[in-house]
């Protein structure tokens, strides 16, 4: 992504120290993670010390300060789908890309997330690929889902 | 559009817009809900959309229908026909009339429900207000405005007991009262459409099918207290939800609903959206009112209340999705009305979210004191793949497990948290007798290790010792001893957390322990 974006997303909130949250969001839904760059900018921008801009992003957990994988793999492991076998579909997920919760792999090609509930349980246990929901998951069908994305 | 400056003016565009509608037309309703949505609802109502653009039938995407089961959920109407797990191919005969629906009363999943806040959903498209307006939205806000004095509409609220619907199921009359009273140059209000406890997806679907109904039980609040400015906390993560909140606060600006000198009444609100980032403590009442001024959200003991001291120090009135939205109902149709369902302590009616080990997971919709059987059985339509039940967990994280036993409990407040499972927010997740509990309150106590913010130590480390002793005792690895320490950490963090999340956090595991302390036994080898 240019900077161009960031530029933009900044114009709209210069000098709100309110709008941090909002625009480091913003941020990262467009990039899908903060770089170092970025954080000092918003800084400039919302006027804000870097030190508090850090601390927010690494306080929540939905930002990420490493780049991401092509792909985002995240296994729901909210209540439903933990009775529904969640553990196992992640135990596979986990074998099948050598990854562990917040990882990357070396060729960037998945990331893996777990956690929080998105309210669809009626699919469960799933998962999401790139937003894509894969419904009543078991371990032996997860091959077939990641094999589509390269 | 020009702005409303009157009474009198709402009621003529109301008019005006339902005269230009034809109740005869027909409507084809496609739910995107959450779980519709994930299910492909979108494809279908392309297909919909290129079928029906031959014939004068409209096709509206509205938010959740409540039976995600059974998604991508279609209603036709009128005739309130329902068709289910509908794709692009079954376009031609739902448009054609010559696919056989069900009607909706017949279906088991909706007839034994009583759905005064989420049965317009299928008659909404989110993103129009109009479709709000002609069903007689705003009407309430109007009456606060005109008909009534500001006591008056607390009065209404505080005789209708209608009870918080967050988790705590405090009254919120006296919440508005006490933020109302508190002396301050400035006072907010604010909608907690969080949401964060896993299993719970009714604000969602609420806020997302219809969000002028939670807007206008916000502003109607925020008269009676005597705030100009609200806020709205809500999902980063739901694209759909926060367009149509995005939408809705425009199209209400517009029209005059919202702003300054709101129907000519001289009274001015605005509302500003913020969003919580994915942490589950943002939830709770000072630590969501931390994320809105930019700070973490750490929470902070409570012994001044955030309806005396919240946002920036001052007065804030913080209520659930669903309580704003039960208030336009008590205005208009009056605190009686609103009183006369319900139990004794419990007013109005509920959503749940059914989840887990159950036939037809989804929204349902029931009056308080309906037996949790109705709602697991009648509506649930049981436990799936004809397995025994063996128990239902309330309130998520924080909540607690029954036995199958106690199914004849009335969905109640007060019922349910003498047996040690408060509702919460209204998640019910059901349990076949495959379900392990010792792992169950592992699950949970992992759920909050993750979530705890860090700042009290008997959260940060108390839970993490029970999350320990849980885990080794799946594993085989139970000691004697396991429990009496489990016993005496839930104790100690149940009194000295800080906050809620941490008060509460051995909640689900002293319910297990009450109702299922044999399994826990079991996991002690003898002389282990
Ligand atoms: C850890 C934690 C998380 C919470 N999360 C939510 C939430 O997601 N939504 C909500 O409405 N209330 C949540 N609450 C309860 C709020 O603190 C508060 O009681 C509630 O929003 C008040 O609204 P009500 O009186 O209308 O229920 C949470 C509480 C705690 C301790």
């Amino acid at each position: 992504m240019c900077s161009d974006k960031i530029d933009q997303i900044l114009a709209r909130h210069r000098g709100k120290p309110g709008a941090l949250i909002r625009v480091l969001i913003e941020i990262q839904h467009e990039k899908r993670w903060l770089p170092k760059e970025a954080l000092a900018k918003v800084a400039q921008a919302l006027e804000v010390p870097l030190s508090r801009v850090t601390q927010i992003a690494t306080f929540y957990k939905t930002f990420s300060l490493k780049p991401k994988g092509r792909h985002e793999v995240h296994v729901c492991t909210g209540s439903s789908c933990h009775v529904r076998g969640a553990a196992r579909l992640l135990a596979e997920v986990q074998r099948m890309t050598g990854l562990k919760p917040g990882e990357t792999d070396s060729e960037s090609r998945f990331s893996l997330e777990t956690g929080s509930c998105l309210g669809s349980c009626s699919l469960g246990p799933e998962i999401i690929v790139d937003g894509t929901h894969h419904a009543r998951m078991t371990p032996a069908k997860v091959e077939g889902v990641l094999k589509r994305y390269s | 559009m020009a702005k409303l400056r009157s009474a009198a003016g709402l009621e003529t565009l109301r008019a005006d817009i339902v005269s230009r509608r034809d109740p005869g037309k027909r409507c084809i309703a496609v739910c995107a809900g959450a779980g519709c949505d994930a299910a492909c609802s979108a494809a279908v109502v392309d297909a919909l959309r290129e079928e029906a653009a031959k014939k004068s039938i409209d096709v509206k995407v509205t938010g959740c229908h409540g039976l995600c089961e059974k998604g991508p959920n279609v209603v036709v109407t009128p005739g309130e026909l329902c068709y289910f797990g509908v794709r692009p191919e079954d376009a031609p005969g739902i448009v054609a009339g010559t696919a056989k629906g069900v009607r909706m009363d017949e279906v088991p999943f909706y007839k034994h429900q009583m759905r005064l806040l989420i049965g317009d959903n299928p008659r909404i498209d989110p993103t129009r207000i109009e479709d709000y307006l002609a069903l007689g939205g705003y009407a309430a806000l109007s009456k606060a405005l005109f008909q009534m004095t500001p006591d008056q509409v607390l009065d209404q609220v505080k005789k209708a007991n209608l009870r918080g619907r967050g988790g705590g199921g405090f009254p919120a009359g006296l919440k508005w009262e006490t933020a109302k009273n508190a002396p301050a140059d400035e006072r907010y209000v604010i909608v907690n459409g969080h949401e964060g406890e896993p299993g719970a997806f009714m604000d969602r679907a609420l806020f997302t099918g219809n969000p002028h109904k939670v807007l206008e039980g916000l502003i109607i609040g925020a008269h009676a207290i005597g705030a100009h400015r609200g806020f709205i906390y809500t999902r980063h993560d739901s694209p759909k939800l926060i367009e149509h909140i995005e939408t809705a606060l425009a199209q209400a600006e517009a029209y005059g609903l919202l702003g300054e000198n709101i129907l000519g009444s001289g009274f001015d609100f605005e509302v500003e959206v913020h969003f919580d980032v994915g942490i589950f403590v943002s939830g709770e009442s000072s630590a969501l009112m931390r994320s809105i001024e930019g700070n973490p959200p750490e929470p902070r003991p409570k012994y001044v209340r955030t309806s005396v001291s919240g946002i920036w120090e001052k007065p804030s009135n913080l209520n659930n999705v669903e309580t704003w939205a039960n208030v336009s109902q008590i205005i208009s149709r009056g605190a009686d009305w609103y009183a006369s369902i319900g139990t004794e302590g419990s007013k109005g009616t509920k959503l749940v979210s059914l989840s887990g080990h159950v036939v037809n997971s989804g929204v349902a919709e029931v009056p308080m004191g309906t037996p949790l059987r109705t709602i697991v059985h009648d509506i649930g339509g049981g436990v799936a793949d004809a397995k025994p039940l063996k128990a239902l967990h309330f309130g998520g994280p924080m909540g607690g497990s029954i036995p199958e036993r106690l199914i004849d409990t009335p969905l109640d407040f007060d019922a349910l948290a003498a047996l040690g499972a408060p509702i919460g927010a209204g998640g019910l997740l059901v349990m076949d007798d495959g379900t392990d509990m010792v792992d169950m309150a592992r699950y949970f106590l992992e759920f909050l290790t993750h979530e705890s913010c860090g700042k009290c130590v008997p959260c940060r480390e108390g839970l993490l010792q029970m999350l320990k002793i849980l885990t080794s005792m799946t594993n085989g690895k139970g000691r004697n001893g396991d429990i009496a320490r489990l016993e005496d950490l839930a104790e100690v963090t149940g009194m000295a957390c800080l906050c809620a999340l941490g008060k509460t956090a051995s909640d689900p595991l002293r319910s297990m322990l009450r109702h299922f302390k044999d399994e826990y036994e079991a996991r002690i080898p003898a002389g282990g």
